[in-house]
C-alpha cells in the first residue's frame, strides 16, 4: 500500500492543506431566524385565499375618486362580467410585463384582483362598493415610478382595448385614475 | 489561506464594480422611454416640444422624471410661392429642462427674383431654445392643473444683411414663452395656451422688429398661440391651431398662422403630422396656404 502514498500527495490540491473547523459546539437550541429578524409569516385566509392586511377603516372614500353618475359607461365595459374580464386582463399582462412585473413578484395578487375589480367597478358606477385601502396605504414602500404607472395604464389600455371599449370610454376612466398618481407613485 | 482571501476580496471588488455600474449610469444618464405614447407631442418648426405652429408645456423626447430623453425632426411647409424646411434635435432631461436646436430654411423660389435677390434665395436661421417645466403634468396630477413651463428662444438670422435692409431692427431676437397644456382625458381633448413675448418678423426668417412702430418703439410684442386638439385613438390625434404675430415691417404685411393637424404615431418612437397651414402674407405675397409633413423620433 505504501506505492500509493506519493500518488495520494500527488493528487492532493497544491493550496493549502484545509483547516479543520472546529466543530461548532452543539449547547443551544438552533435559532429562530424569524423570531431574531422579526418575520411574521402571514397565512392566507382559508376561505377568500387572501393575505390579512393591518386593520383599516372601509369605505367608498378609499377609492380615491368619487364616481360617475348614470349606467352609460358600466354599459361600455360590459358590466360587472366586462369589467372583471379588463381588470385582471391588466393584471396579467402586468405580471408577465418585463418592465413592472418584479412590483406584482411580492404582492398578494388574490387581494389586488379583487380591489382593482372593485375599484373600476365603483367608479364606473357599475354597482360595487371599494373596500380595499386607500391608494398611499395600498402603494407604501412599492417604489413604484412614473414609468411604471405609465406602463400599467398601458396594459390597462390594452385590456380594455381588446374588450372592444371605445377609445373615449376608455380615457373617462383613466380622467378618474390619473390625479391618484401622487399616491401611488414616489418621486 | 491569506492567498484565498485576497482572491476573495478581489472577486467580490469586481462583483460590486460590475452590479454597481448600471445603477451608477441609471442614476447620471439613462433613456427609459416611459412616456405614454404621443404624450411627448411633436415638434413646432421652431425645434421646440409642442404643436406645428405652437409651442407647448411638454417636455421633448420620451423620458420619464428619472430619464432622459432625446428627439429629432425634420419638417418641410409647402406654400404656393415659398417652402420652408425645418430639422433639429432636442433633449429632454428628466423630463424637467428641454434644450433644443433647430436650423430654418426659408426658400424663396420666384419671390427670390421678384424681390431681386436671386431666384431661389433662402433665408437660413438658427435657434436655440430651452424650456423649463415649472408645475404640473400634461397628464396626471389635478384636472385643473395645467403642464406649465416657462421658456426662452434664440434665434438667428444667418442673412444680417437682408433683414436689415427689409426694414428689421435687428438680424437676431430672443423670444420668451409661458406655455400651459393639459390633456382632458375626460374628454379625450388637448388644450395649450401660450404667451410669447417677441420681436420676430416671420417667426424671424425676416429679422426682428421693424420700422412700422416708429423710431422709438422697441418692436416687442405679447403674442397668443393656441391649440386645441382631439384624441381619436392612442395613436391619433387631430387639431387646429392658432398663433398671433407681430407686425413690425413696413414694406410687408405680417398675418396670424393656423393650421389644422393630424398627428400619428406610427410606433411609440415614431411620429408622422400632415397639417394644411396658413400663414397669410409673406413678403407682400398673400395667400400662403399649403402642406405641412413633419417626421420625429423620439427615445
Amino acid at each position: 500500500m505504501m506505492f500509493l502514498l506519493p500518488m495520494l500527495i500527488a493528487a492532493a490540491p497544491l493550496a493549502e492543506p484545509p483547516v479543520e473547523a472546529p466543530a461548532p459546539a452543539q449547547t443551544e437550541a438552533p435559532v429562530d431566524w424569524d423570531k431574531e429578524f422579526g418575520v411574521v409569516r402571514k397565512e392566507r385566509d382559508p376561505v377568500t385565499g387572501e393575505i390579512p392586511v393591518d386593520p383599516y377603516v372601509q369605505g367608498d372614500a378609499n377609492a380615491g375618486a368619487r364616481p360617475y353618475s348614470g349606467d352609460g359607461l358600466a354599459r361600455a365595459f360590459g358590466g360587472q362580467a366586462g369589467i372583471r374580464r379588463i381588470t385582471d386582463r391588466a393584471l396579467e399582462l402586468s405580471e408577465a410585463d418585463p418592465r413592472i412585473k418584479a412590483i406584482f413578484e411580492e404582492h398578494d395578487m388574490v387581494r389586488l384582483r379583487r380591489t382593482l375589480f372593485e375599484q373600476v367597478c365603483y367608479l364606473l358606477n357599475a354597482g360595487c362598493t371599494y373596500t380595499g385601502r386607500d391608494m398611499k396605504t395600498a402603494h407604501k414602500g412599492l417604489g413604484t415610478t412614473r414609468a411604471d404607472l405609465n406602463a400599467l395604464v398601458e396594459n390597462l389600455q390594452r385590456a380594455m382595448r381588446e374588450a372592444r371599449v371605445s377609445f373615449a370610454a376608455q380615457n373617462r376612466l383613466l380622467a378618474k385614475l390619473a390625479p391618484m398618481d401622487r399616491d401611488v407613485t414616489e418621486r | 489561506m491569506r492567498k484565498s482571501l485576497v482572491r476573495l476580496a478581489v472577486a467580490c471588488s469586481m462583483g460590486t464594480l460590475i452590479s454597481s455600474t448600471p445603477a451608477a449610469a441609471r442614476d447620471l444618464v439613462s433613456f427609459d422611454s416611459g412616456k405614454l405614447i404621443l404624450t411627448n407631442g411633436i415638434t413646432t418648426i421652431e425645434g421646440s416640444g409642442g404643436g406645428g405652429l405652437a409651442t407647448w408645456a411638454t417636455i421633448s423626447g420620451m423620458g420619464t422624471n428619472r430619464a432622459f430623453g432625446v428627439s429629432a425632426h425634420v419638417t418641410g411647409v409647402e406654400l404656393p410661392d415659398f417652402r420652408l424646411d425645418t430639422h433639429g434635435i432636442a433633449i429632454g432631461i428628466r423630463d424637467r429642462v428641454e434644450l433644443a436646436y433647430a436650423r430654418q430654411n426659408f426658400n424663396t423660389r420666384q419671390v427670390g427674383a421678384a424681390l431681386g435677390l436671386g431666384r431661389g434665395f433662402q433665408f437660413n436661421q438658427d435657434i436655440l431654445s430651452a424650456k423649463v417645466r415649472l408645475a404640473g403634468d400634461l397628464v396626471y396630477g389635478p384636472a385643473w392643473l395645467p403642464q406649465v413651463s416657462i421658456g426662452v428662444e434664440h434665434k438667428r438670422s444667418l442673412d444680417a444683411a437682408i433683414v436689415r435692409a427689409v426694414g428689421a431692427r435687428s438680424s437676431a431676437g430672443t423670444d420668451f414663452t409661458v406655455s400651459a397644456t393639459k390633456l382632458f382625458l375626460g374628454a379625450s381633448v388637448l388644450a395649450n395656451a401660450t404667451v410669447r413675448v417677441t420681436k420676430a418678423n416671420q417667426f424671424g426668417l425676416l429679422g426682428f422688429g421693424g420700422d412700422k412702430h416708429g423710431a422709438g418703439s422697441a418692436g416687442r410684442s405679447v403674442q397668443f398661440e393656441g391649440s386645441l386638439a382631439y384624441m381619436l385613438s392612442r395613436r391619433l390625434v387631430v387639431g387646429g391651431e392658432w398663433r398671433t404675430r407681430p407686425d413690425n415691417l413696413g414694406i410687408a404685411r405680417e398675418d396670424d398662422a393656423k393650421d389644422l393637424f393630424a398627428a400619428w404615431a406610427v410606433t411609440r418612437n415614431v411620429t408622422v403630422t400632415a397639417a394644411y397651414v396658413d400663414v397669410g402674407s409673406v413678403a407682400t405675397f398673400a395667400g400662403q396656404r399649403g402642406g405641412l409633413l413633419s417626421l420625429q423620433v423620439a427615445y
